[in-house]
């Protein structure tokens, strides 16, 4: 990760690193425009969140809470502003150079999983490492540890539809960790479980947050899910309407 | 990144249905096997000529009296009684450029050995003719000038009739019955095997010329065709022309008459095999040709499915990392794998149909490393280029739309 990150700083080296925020929006907008309608998903939002955070975004559906995400994951750019992540300008990255980013940096947790269906637990961690050319080796050796921390190293062979939703769930933080990303992003983590599972998965987030300094931004709609953060974002019509920590 | 782990990737996709994987590639099979086939018996033909003409003896000329016109209805060429032996003796003797001379005669016939018969071709010739159409004893011995002269009923076996009559064993100074005439076997010819029209060159009866005009065609004088031998192979062109000469003055014909005989060269004979040959190859090209366009066509579509239904699949792995050029390879080397599996399995049945050929009908086939490589290469080629577009409009994908597509 650290050759990365430093292959960053490359790219940009007029740019000034400020501080300890790993994540910098500033004034980013997200506009739709198909031609007929014009969406302004985002509208000039500003945000830092330092390494080791823990943060919930929360709002309506069409606050534009789901497209900041996005953007902080580089699945998809800003259309004005400046995203830096750990210093470094990605608002301007190509295609290939934010499949790196989200490949080496960026872990992610989805409300459906989104695992790999027909491919075993084991196949499905160790996809990332795939895309980065990661040894034979090591790759068995961080596979084995990720399913270690998830909590589920015996279903290693099995498939995804043989698993219960909570444990497809830890398959999906397994891969999203197995690169050793600075950042995890979770769209709606617990948005297709039971109130016990995602308990549970709220509090091995939480574990993973304080005992392995991850960085932790998720979105939700349930207050309760969003009590497990440190600090909690409520957005509106594509602004953020308050920001505070717990 | 590990293309090698992509690789297996693909291939356990195209395992994972594996019905609709080999539909696709049928096409592709069809087409390889007909290119392989296609050249395999292309090639194994025009060898085949080649050896032949160089058998022959490029240096020989068929001379055949012409064909009747009476009321402007023409018969067969040879019906024609204008040649004469004395015409053959007067080429080898006034004509510089003719080395030797053999007329012929011919019959069908019935032939019995003991409670064995055979029905064959009784050719009749003189002396010369071993050399001039390269045969080779391979028993006994050929009948000499005196044996002509004398009309000896004297034969010299093909291979194919000596197997069907004497089953192998020693038939020098066996008496055969031929049209109820007794002819003693003098010798045997080496095989020669089929000709280019598919004809058995060994399935036949050489006697002397003479013996056929006598006791087959009743004591006629004249000849239907006789073999010229050119003095070299250049000398071939030279050698008709003398003939022509030498024929119209023979048989005085007048500057306004045409021929009354016909003289043919055997390259030539060969050209219109090759060309009926070239006709046959250009026919199969040309379904091989379509049946890879058809299975091309194929591929693209069955990826342009596997496109859209893996759709969340391309979006997770972008999300988790994959470039566009990963999704790209992916792809890819899922339709090239198809078509080199396709090309391979078409290699094998290429391969197979040109045995089969070469050894049910006797065609002769020959199977060269060029058109193996042609086929490998050229089935990963239409992979690549049928393949390409479907792989782009995966890597294409924006990867929010596709992790929503359902």
């Amino acid at each position: 990760m650290q050759h990365l990150i430093n292959s960053l700083a490359e790219k940009t080296p007029s740019m000034d690193r400020n501080g300890a925020a790993v994540i910098a929006l500033h004034e980013v907008w997200k506009i739709y425009d198909t031609g007929e309608i014009r969406v302004e998903a985002l509208r000039g939002v500003s945000l830092e969140i330092d390494r080791g955070d823990f943060v919930a975004i929360m709002g309506a559906s069409g606050s534009g809470k789901s497209t900041m995400l996005n953007i902080l994951g580089c699945l998809d750019r800003p259309t004005r502003g400046v995203y830096r992540l750990d210093g470094v300008d990605v608002s301007t990255f190509s295609p290939s150079e934010r499949a790196d980013i989200r490949n080496q940096n960026i872990g992610f947790i989805f409300q459906t999983f989104n695992l790999l269906s027909r491919t075993s637990v084991w196949e499905n961690v160790e996809a990332p490492m795939l895309y980065s050319g990661t040894s034979k080796t090591e790759r068995t050796r961080r596979i084995e540890e990720a399913l270690q921390v998830v909590g589920i190293p015996e279903k290693a062979k099995a498939l995804p539809n043989q698993l219960s939703g909570g444990q497809q769930q830890r398959v999906a933080a397994a891969r999203a960790l197995v690169n050793r990303p600075a950042i995890l992003l979770a769209d709606e983590p617990t948005g297709n479980l039971d109130s016990t599972t995602s308990e549970e998965i709220m509090t091995f987030l939480q574990r993973l947050n304080a005992e392995q300094g991850i960085t932790l931004v998720m979105v939700t709609h349930e207050q309760e899910v969003a009590n497990y953060a440190s600090r909690q974002i409520q957005m509106k019509d594509g602004q953020i309407l308050t920001d505070k920590k717990t | 990144m590990n293309y090698w782990m992509i690789l297996k990737i693909s291939l356990k996709a195209l395992s994972r249905n594996k019905i609709r994987s080999a539909l696709t590639m049928l096409g592709i099979i069809i087409g390889v096997a007909a290119v392989i086939a296609t050249v395999s018996l292309g090639q194994g033909a025009q060898q085949q000529i080649q050896e032949e003409i160089a058998s022959l003896g490029d240096s020989t000329v068929w001379v055949r009296a012409g064909s009747r016109r009476s009321w402007g209805v023409r018969s067969a060429s040879g019906t024609m009684n204008t040649l004469k032996v004395a015409d053959f003796e007067a080429m080898l003797n006034e004509c510089p450029a003719v080395k030797a001379v053999s007329p012929s005669a011919r019959s069908m016939a019935q032939v019995v050995f003991g409670n064995q018969n055979w029905n064959t071709r009784i050719e009749g010739y003189n002396e010369l003719y071993p050399d001039m159409r390269n045969w080779t004893i391979a028993q006994g011995s050929f009948f000499d000038d005196s044996q002509v002269k004398a009309a000896a009923r004297v034969a010299v076996l093909g291979n194919t009739v000596w197997q069907e009559l004497f089953a192998g064993s020693d038939p020098v100074g066996q008496t055969i019955r031929v049209k109820n005439l007794s002819f003693q076997v003098i010798g045997t010819f080496k095989a020669k095997g089929y000709n280019t029209w598919g004809r058995d060159q060994d399935d036949i009866i050489i006697v002397p010329y003479t013996t056929v005009q006598k006791k087959f065609l009743g004591g006629a004088l004249h000849v239907e065709s006789g073999l010229v031998q050119a003095v070299n192979a250049r000398a071939t062109y030279a050698a008709e022309e003398q003939i022509r000469a030498l024929l119209r003055q023979r048989h005085r014909l007048g500057p306004f008459q045409d021929d009354d005989f016909m003289i043919r060269n055997l390259s030539e004979i060969a050209e219109s095999a090759e060309a009926t040959n070239r006709t046959m190859r250009i026919l199969l090209s040309t379904i091989a040709a379509v049946s890879l366009l058809v299975g091309g066509i194929g591929i693209m579509n069955i990826m342009l499915v596997a496109v859209s239904e893996r759709t969340r699949e391309i979006g997770i792995r972008m999300a988790i990392g994959a470039r566009p050029s990963h999704v790209r390879i992916q792809f890819l080397s899922e339709s090239i794998g198809l078509c080199l599996l396709g090309g391979i399995l078409g290699l094998l049945t290429g391969i197979g149909i040109s045995t089969a050929i070469a050894q049910g009908l006797g065609w002769p086939t020959m199977i060269s490393y060029n058109s193996v490589v042609i086929a490998v290469l050229f089935s990963a080629a239409i992979g690549i280029f049928f393949g390409y577009y479907p792989a782009h409009k995966a890597a294409a994908l924006d990867p929010i739309e596709a992790l929503r597509y359902e």
